[in-house]
């Protein structure tokens, strides 16, 4: 039925479409790789290996304080994941399993939270987080985040266990468990595919976020990853290679991340929206 | 009160499993809920408050009513930011969904070989960090960069110029930045889509003597109506909320010409101290999102039952 034509037709398609999605990208892999454009720094100034200028990494990791703010990326991250989720999994249980009054308003007013923009909400909480004087903490960027990742987690996590075997849990409780043995015993052990998901999103989301970390710190060591990138982007203007190389080393953790559990990613994310 | 402690009674004295104690569910939300109101509900019910009041951050504020509303729609710097949104839409949801419904419906028809090894390449911008991207093309719009240098290549040299610091060619070059990162999305969400449906519909087609664009149009475009609407309302959302492209690549300039509202919600409150109007756009933002995000969702539904 289909011609041998168009089949080549789609193998065509289907390389000028990849070729265009990691176009930018390559060029941002091949300045990091090449030789150091900045004015002054002799071509073979940093090691490389097999034609790969892999020093420069080095150099950028030292004149840019990269470590710095990876590791203040890396803190955000895991608090915001680890007690977000936890949080999640817990109201989830409560709305997705059991019927209590003003338990559908809860749902509605954490749906609010997942179509919010952080635009609405981060005024007010710059300024008032100010007046407590927690502005330029790791608290003024972390908890914001744990908010937001909750709104969704909740509804995730809800969804997933209205879905999950009412057998199940009334065989549980007729055995005598309680309600917390029934979701972290019987539940969440189920459950895990959905917790994984759930946690690679909000770390992704989490390590890529730029307004509230850019609006809540001033201090340099309490940047994160992509908000040190722009401030490097800003100030260092002597050539390409070093923002480059910087821009792998803040793209490489959730890159990694997403080469081992793309499938989760892929359907988190479509999941997460149609959803409703 | 009395109503329902006579349900309670009535359920507990029923036979089947022991009940949990009253109050469990509350428990469990709690902690999560905590978090949320203080700080998501919380400010924005202070942005609602603060929109109210001309506010330079520091001294006390001045009640005005809805003055920072009508200023959305009366001063020519907002009016400006919310039409860039419009022309970011097109290249955000407009033209990936074009695209994408072509690629996915090519792609569909064929079984081609290492589909998901495309899927994992195209998909690869979302999951980038936005200010990576931004540092990226830039570079590509950069005066000496590979965009105006494949031009001079292939003979178009009289069309270089510096991208995103021209009045004219700024805001396309940003919106197309969004068609790059959204077209892997949308396609890989219709692909999703069309590999449901079912190969019989296609056959009744053939038999009628249809060829791929009645295909196209009397199954694909129809069995795909609930992915449209997720792309669409994933697409525009993500177009009225740029802020970091924005703000690595051009910071609204040259001029205003690609100011968006996101940006002036930042740039009002942080670095002109207008807090009162930056509060006012944030909550425009909030209730345009809600509403389309809500007439998208309502006509996709309405379609697909039809």
């Amino acid at each position: 039925m289909i011609s041998r034509a168009e089949r080549s037709a789609n193998y065509v398609i289907l390389v000028l479409f990849a070729a265009f999605a990691l176009a930018p990208i390559g060029t941002v892999l091949a300045a990091a790789l090449g030789p150091d454009d900045a004015p002054g720094s002799g071509s073979g100034s940093a090691a490389s290996i097999a034609g790969l200028h892999v020093g420069n990494f080095a150099t950028a990791w030292h004149v840019g304080h990269f470590g710095t703010y990876l590791r203040m990326s890396l803190l955000v991250s895991v608090f915001v994941v680890t007690v977000s989720v936890i949080l999640s999994i817990l109201s989830g249980y409560a709305l997705g399993t059991m019927r209590f009054r003003g338990s559908t308003l809860l749902f509605y007013a954490f749906l609010l939270g997942i179509m919010m923009p952080s635009e609405a909400i981060v005024v007010p909480l710059y300024f008032d987080l100010r007046t407590l004087g927690l502005t330029d903490t790791f608290w003024a960027v972390a908890l914001p985040q744990v908010a937001q990742s909750v709104a969704f987690g909740t509804f995730w996590m809800r969804a997933y266990f209205r879905t999950s075997s009412r057998a199940l849990v009334e065989a549980a409780r007729m055995d005598g468990a309680s309600t917390r043995t029934i979701l972290w015993r019987v539940l969440v052990p189920i459950a895990w595919p959905a917790v994984v998901t759930l946690i690679v999103l909000t770390f992704m989301w989490t390590w890529n976020e730029f307004l509230v970390p850019l609006v809540m710190v001033t201090a340099e060591s309490l940047r994160t990853a992509p908000l040190g990138l722009a401030f490097f982007q800003g100030q260092y203007t002597q050539g390409f290679t070093l923002l480059a190389a910087g821009a792998v080393i803040v793209a490489t953790p959730v890159a990694l991340l997403y080469l081992f559990l793309q499938r989760k990613f892929i359907s988190g994310m479509l999941e997460g929206a149609v959803r409703e | 009160m009395t109503a329902t402690t006579t349900r309670a009674v009535r359920e507990r004295s029923l036979v089947g499993p022991p009940r949990r104690p009253r109050g469990t569910g509350y428990l469990y939300v709690l902690p999560a809920f905590l978090v949320y109101a203080a700080f998501l509900l919380y400010p924005l019910a202070r942005s609602v408050q603060i929109s109210f009041y001309d506010w330079d951050g520091l001294t006390l504020g001045r009640w005005i009513g809805l003055d920072n509303y009508a200023d959305v729609l009366r001063n020519d710097d907002l009016r400006d930011a919310f039409g860039h949104a419009l022309v970011l839409m097109v290249f955000y949801a407009l033209v990936p969904l074009c695209v994408g419904l072509v690629l996915a419906s090519i792609l569909n028809r064929a079984k081609v070989r290492g589909l998901s090894f495309f899927r994992t390449v195209v998909f690869l911008p979302q999951v980038i960090a936005m200010v990576v991207v931004a540092v990226a093309w830039r570079r590509i719009y950069a005066p000496d960069g590979p965009l105006n240098s494949l031009l001079h290549a292939v003979g178009l040299g009289s069309l270089t110029r510096a991208w995103l610091g021209d009045y004219g060619a700024a805001l396309p070059a940003v919106g197309f930045i969004g068609t790059w990162f959204e077209t892997g999305l949308v396609t890989v969400l219709l692909l999703a889509g069309m590999s449901r449906i079912s190969p019989e519909l296609y056959d009744a087609v053939r038999l009628d003597g249809g060829g791929p664009v009645r295909e196209f149009f009397a199954v694909t475009l129809p069995s795909v109506r609930g992915e449209i609407a997720v792309a669409l309302t994933l697409t525009v959302i993500a177009a009225l909320r740029t802020f970091d492209l924005v703000y690595v690549t051009t910071r609204g300039g040259p001029g205003t010409s690609t100011s968006v509202p996101s940006y002036e919600v930042y740039h009002r409150a942080f670095e002109l101290g207008k807090v009162g109007s930056a509060a006012a756009i944030g909550v425009c933002l909030t209730i345009i999102i809600f509403v389309i995000s809500f007439a998208i969702t309502r006509v996709g539904d309405r379609d697909s039952t039809s």
